[in-house]
Parts: structure tokens; C-alpha cells; sequence
């Protein structure tokens, strides 16, 4: 047998001796190590699913809203001023080389009334590309098509939501919603979606062409937005750029005017919430970190205890012939037992706890391996860190003193 | 006796002296001592408390070292050696036994006995480490309390785990301070009786006492006053414990029965 597995053989007899202590010791590793599994998977998981968020928005999606409207120094928000056309929606798609998808978009407010049932929802007017760009299926039926925008046809797609709401569980395709009195033949229904960035439901709407949306409901030449697909992630910057310019061109404005438009990037968005939530991630990381670190300090007060408290057995062990190596290997081996063992039981926790937030919160916890391998790391350390101090006063011990030491 | 190499001491002291600082007041526990013990000895070293009976025990043991003159141990000079070399002697030559028993607690007799043969070198093994405590304990008549703690034994069973660890490395000499210090006069006497009996299968032992009629049991006594040998000589018309033992026993009975 290795002189080293046999120290740990001693090491693990005097733990067993006290298990009481021993496992509390282990407590606070234990709570350390689970509270920095449990909360960097926390962090991964609301980071995963805000991302999952931001790519339903849509693929490459650059939304180009008119301004806001001020009248007496009240902004009455995006989309509110009159100042994109269907024109500039066209040339956007027939200049812009990199857009390869354009819809534009007519939004109003209704009541939509159907089989004896009303419902307030949101009626918004689009290009058949809509779907392409929103990266988004239907459950049922097909997208109204090019010769119905052209003929401003009265047809609909109605959201899962609005669905329920007013057909309960009937298959709303083939069925008649009448908004501002005017009947629409639903032809479509909407895959759910779910909630949205913002936490409105998005499943809650109605699509029309916006030809129809634009004669028939709001009676308007001006575009809420016009919403773009553009080539790759890679090229959003630039057909960004081009769409500012092009638009600043067709509005006539001056170099020193502001644009009196704004383009919402996708991409920008993605990474601003990449960035902000690897940040909330770091953060809880660190403070489960802390709680690691005075599990650390409870190993080295304990082990510490432990010296004082064992200062006979130690002067006996010298007086038998230990070394001074011995000891303080062996006390050294008695607190990276500790950290370990709290290491192990303290994943499982963690992994334990993940599970629970599973279960209790409405988003998936995400255990990483590397967050496990990085907790047993940085436990080991705490063990022989934290009890090198104790160990080597041990070994420094004077046998004569120890011995007599009651 | 017969030729210059047997008769080599195994522990020679020559003008011993340990001074420690208390504070400010310089101590001078041992004042130099010059002795010499052989093989087969059985020597009481006595004193008055403050005697420096125990610095020189320490001395002996190579847990403290001498301020001046010279100590050899098995023909070898211990001054100079470091910490780890003096460990090894501790554990392959020599033996302890204390008045306190100093036992690990919570821990069988038979791990106990081990102790000292986890720090051997070469290791020895598992099996080897079982048998040789469970024939040391069986020589001080303990084997059939192996798996016995501390707690479940009697004082006098506990001191004979003491000497059984002693023993266990087969030491050239085993050192016990005040070993009947803690014990009722009648065990200390079935205490001696194991060492007269260790002392006649050719072990050599060294005790501290300040007990004369233990002393009485060794074969040698020297008496310490202020740091200084001031007697040293062998014992006349030595008692045997088992005999005196049984003596006892005897007496017992007989008032038992008037």
C-alpha cells in the first residue's frame, strides 16, 4: 500500500470518529457547491429562454417603424407619425439588395365578432412574406397569397388565442369573423407562440392583407412599420444603413435632421439581452461563489478546532514516530476529504435543486457540466487551501507540550 | 558480558544538562547526568517532583534534546539528528508508555496497537499490522479484548494497551513515565508483574517513579535531587509482583472465610 493511501486511511478513521461534525463541516461546501450549480443553471436557463424569445421575433428581422409624433412636446411612441408609404415599404424591397423578404404592416385595435362571441384583439395588416420573416407556421390552413393583397380580398389568419376565444374548441378555418362589421372568411390558423419580449401574447391577433387592412379598416396612406428579412445575420449592419439612407433620401431631410423613423435590429437586440443576461449569470455565480468561500472558511475554523482539540493524539503520534509530513498530510487529507465529499453531495444538491426550479418556475434550469467540473475544482482547492494553515500548525507541534496538553 | 561490543551500552549519557527558560528565570532541569544502560536492564529513575526526573525521560525519548553533553542511543550520537530522523528512532528503537495511558479514544484496542506501525518504513501490511498487534495485545494478556475501546476497559486493561503499542515495534528499550501513577496499588502491582516479566524475556525498560515500593520491582534504581544523579544502585532482595500477587490473594481469602 502507498504511504499516501494509508494517511488517508487515518485521515478517514478520525472522520468517522466524529461524523456529527464531520458532516456539518461538509454542510456548508455542500450548501456552496449546490447554490453555485443551482444558480449558474438558474442564470443559463432564464439566459436560453430570453434568447428563445428574442429568434421568435423572427429571422434577421429589421422593423422599420415611422417616428414618433409630437405635438406639444408629447411623443405618442413608435409607429404613432405619419411618415412611411407603401412606397418607401416597396423600394425598401426593390433597392435594398440585401432584403430578401418585406411585409408591411397596418395595425389596428378591434372587436372581432364571431359564432356569438366578442373579443377585443389586434388586427394587423401584412405582406403574405409575414410568416417567412416572423419565422413563423400555421397550425391549420394556408397564408392569404399576392392576388389577395392585389384584389384587397377579405380573408383572415387568426392567432391561437383570438381562436380560442372566440371558437372555443371548433376549427375556426372555413368560419366568419366580422370586424367593423365587415366579414372575413378565416382561411388560416396561427401556430401559439406565446408570450413575446415585451410579455404581450402574441398569439392574440388577427392577419389581413394589408391592402384590405388599409381600404377597408383604418382608411389610412401611412405605414405603422415595415417589417424586413434581410440575407444573413452578417449583412443586418449594412441593409440597416442602406434602408436609413434610402429612406432619409425619399423624405427629403436635411444632413442635419434627425431621421424621422427608427429600425429595430434584431441582432442588436439579441446581443444586448446576450450580453446583459451573461452578466445576471456571472452575478448569481458570484454570490453563490461567496456562500462557497465561507463553507471554505468553516473547513479551515473546524479543522482548526480540530487541532486543539486532538493536541494529544497528535503529541502521541509524534511519540510513536510520526513525522512531521505525516501530520500535516494527514490533517490535510482530513480537510480536502471534507470539501470533496461536501463537493459531491453539494452537485447532487445542486442538480436536485435545478430540478425543482424545473418544476416550480415556468423556464428550464440548465445544468452545465463545466459549472459541476468548476465546483469540485474550486472545492478541492478550498480543501487544501483552507486546511494547509491547521495541518501545518499540527505538524508544528511540540510532542512533549502536546502530550501533556489537557 | 564476555566481549567489548557486548558490553556497549545501549544508552549512554554523558554530562547531560537541559536548561529552559520559564520567562525571564533560566531553569536548569537537568544538570549534567552521566549514565549508562545495557541491555536487559530494569531501571527505575526516581526523584522528588522538580527532580528533572521527566525532562530527563523526555531526553531519553528523543522528544527533547539535551543543551549540552551528549547522548548515544544503540552506539549512535543523537545530537544533530533532524526531526525526521529522530521520528524514526522514536518508532523503530524505542517504546513509550504514560501514566495517562494517552490512547486514541473512539479507537479499538487492536487500532491502537497499529498506531505505531503506520509510521513504520518500509510500510508494512495490513495483514502483518493485524497480526502483530493481535500478538502484542495477546502478550499483555489482552487478547481477547481486541475490538474493546478504551472507554469499555479498566484502567490497568487500558495500560496494558499502552504497553502492548509499546511493544509492537519490538523497541530496544520501552520508557514508561509514572506508568502506575493513575492505577490503584494493586493493579500497579500486576502493572510491574507484566514488566518483570517483558524485563525477563530480555526487554529492557526505563521507568520514572516516585513511588518506592514500585520502584522496588526494578532491578536498578537511580535518584535524581535538583537535576543531579545523587544514587544510583542495584536493588537488593527484589519481590516478585506475581508471587506477592498471589501472597494477596491469599490473605483475601483467608479473610473472606474468618
Amino acid at each position: 500500500m502507498l504511504r499516501p493511501l494509508l494517511t488517508a486511511l487515518i485521515a478517514l478513521r478520525a472522520l468517522r470518529r466524529n461524523k456529527l461534525r464531520s458532516s456539518l463541516t461538509a454542510l456548508g461546501i455542500i450548501i456552496g457547491v449546490a447554490s453555485v450549480i443551482a444558480m449558474i443553471a438558474v442564470g443559463n436557463g432564464a439566459q436560453a429562454r430570453i434568447e428563445s424569445q428574442v429568434a421568435a421575433l423572427g429571422r434577421n428581422l429589421l422593423a422599420v417603424f415611422a417616428g414618433s409624433r409630437r405635438s406639444g412636446g408629447v411623443s405618442s411612441g413608435l409607429g404613432s407619425a405619419s411618415t412611411i408609404t407603401l412606397a418607401d415599404a416597396e423600394a425598401i424591397a426593390r433597392e435594398v439588395t440585401d432584403v430578401v423578404a418585406m411585409s408591411p404592416e397596418v395595425s389596428s385595435s378591434a372587436q372581432a365578432i364571431a359564432n356569438g362571441h366578442n373579443w377585443q384583439t389586434s388586427i394587423l395588416g401584412e405582406s403574405p412574406d409575414y410568416l417567412k420573416i416572423r419565422d413563423w407556421k400555421l397550425a391549420a390552413g394556408a397564408m392569404f397569397n399576392e392576388r389577395d393583397v392585389r384584389g384587397a380580398a377579405k380573408v383572415a389568419i387568426i392567432g391561437s388565442k383570438t381562436a380560442h376565444e372566440l371558437f372555443g374548441p371548433l376549427d375556426p378555418v372555413g368560419q366568419t369573423v366580422r370586424v367593423k362589421n365587415i366579414p372575413f372568411v378565416i382561411i388560416g390558423l396561427l401556430e401559439s407562440k406565446g408570450a413575446g419580449l415585451g410579455g404581450q401574447n402574441q398569439d392574440d391577433r388577427i392577419l389581413i392583407p394589408y391592402t384590405t387592412a388599409m381600404k377597408r379598416l383604418t382608411g389610412d396612406r401611412y405605414l405603422r412599420s415595415v417589417n424586413v428579412q434581410v440575407v444573413s445575420a452578417a449583412r443586418m449592419e449594412a441593409a440597416q444603413q442602406q434602408i436609413t439612407s434610402l429612406l432619409r433620401q425619399r423624405h427629403r431631410l436635411a444632413p442635419e435632421r434627425d431621421d424621422d423613423f427608427d429600425i429595430f435590429n434584431q441582432k442588436e437586440i439579441a446581443d444586448t439581452v446576450g450580453s446583459i443576461s451573461k452578466v445576471i449569470t456571472a452575478l448569481l455565480g458570484a454570490i453563490a461563489g461567496i456562500s462557497l468561500l465561507v463553507g471554505g472558511i468553516g473547513i479551515m475554523n473546524i479543522m482548526l478546532v480540530s487541532v486543539t482539540e486532538r493536541t494529544r493524539e497528535i503529541g502521541i503520534r509524534i511519540a510513536v514516530g510520526a513525522r512531521p509530513g505525516d501530520i500535516r498530510l494527514q490533517f490535510l487529507i482530513e480537510a480536502i476529504t471534507l470539501s470533496l465529499f461536501g463537493g459531491l453531495i453539494g452537485a447532487l444538491a445542486g442538480v436536485g435543486a435545478s430540478r425543482l426550479v424545473d418544476v416550480l418556475a415556468d423556464f428550464k434550469a440548465i445544468v452545465s457540466t463545466g459549472s459541476i467540473l468548476l465546483a469540485f475544482a474550486v472545492s478541492s482547492a478550498i480543501g487544501i487551501f483552507f486546511g494547509f494553515y491547521p495541518a501545518s500548525k499540527a505538524a508544528a507541534l511540540d510532542p512533549i507540550e502536546a502530550l501533556r496538553y489537557e | 558480558m564476555s566481549t567489548p561490543a557486548h558490553c556497549a551500552p545501549l544508552i549512554r549519557l554523558l554530562d547531560v544538562a537541559k536548561t529552559y527558560k520559564a520567562g525571564d528565570v533560566q531553569v536548569r532541569a537537568v544538570r549534567g547526568v552521566t549514565l549508562d544502560i545495557h541491555r536487559g536492564e530494569f531501571l527505575a529513575i526516581m526523584g522528588a517532583s522538580g527532580s528533572g526526573k521527566s525532562t530527563l525521560m523526555n531526553i531519553l525519548g528523543c522528544l527533547d534534546r539535551p543543551t549540552s553533553g551528549s547522548y548515544e542511543l544503540d552506539g549512535a550520537p543523537v545530537a544533530g539528528l533532524h526531526r525526521q530522523e529522530l521520528a524514526a528512532l522514536r518508532n523503530r528503537k524505542l517504546g513509550f508508555v504514560f501514566q495517562s495511558f494517552n490512547l486514541l479514544a473512539r479507537t479499538s484496542a487492536l487500532e491502537n496497537v497499529e498506531l505505531p506501525m503506520f509510521y513504520n518504513h518500509p510500510l508494512v501490511s495490513l495483514r502483518e499490522r493485524r497480526r502483530r498487534a493481535a500478538q502484542a495485545l495477546e502478550r499483555v494478556g489482552l487478547g481477547n479484548r481486541l475490538g474493546h475501546h478504551p472507554s469499555q476497559l479498566s484502567g490497568g486493561q487500558q495500560q496494558r494497551i499502552a504497553i502492548a503499542r509499546a511493544l509492537v515495534n519490538q523497541p530496544e528499550v520501552v520508557l514508561a513515565d509514572e506508568p502506575t501513577g493513575n492505577l490503584d496499588s494493586r493493579t500497579g502491582i500486576e502493572i510491574m508483574g507484566l514488566f518483570q516479566e517483558l524485563n525477563d524475556a530480555g526487554i529492557t525498560l526505563v521507568m520514572v517513579t516516585h513511588e518506592l515500593d514500585i520502584a522496588a520491582y526494578c532491578k536498578r534504581t537511580v535518584v535524581l535531587r535538583d537535576g543531579q544523579v545523587i544514587s544510583d544502585r542495584q536493588t537488593e532482595k527484589r519481590p516478585s509482583a506475581v508471587q506477592e500477587l498471589a501472597a494477596m490473594e491469599q490473605a483475601q481469602q483467608r479473610a473472606d472465610l474468618a
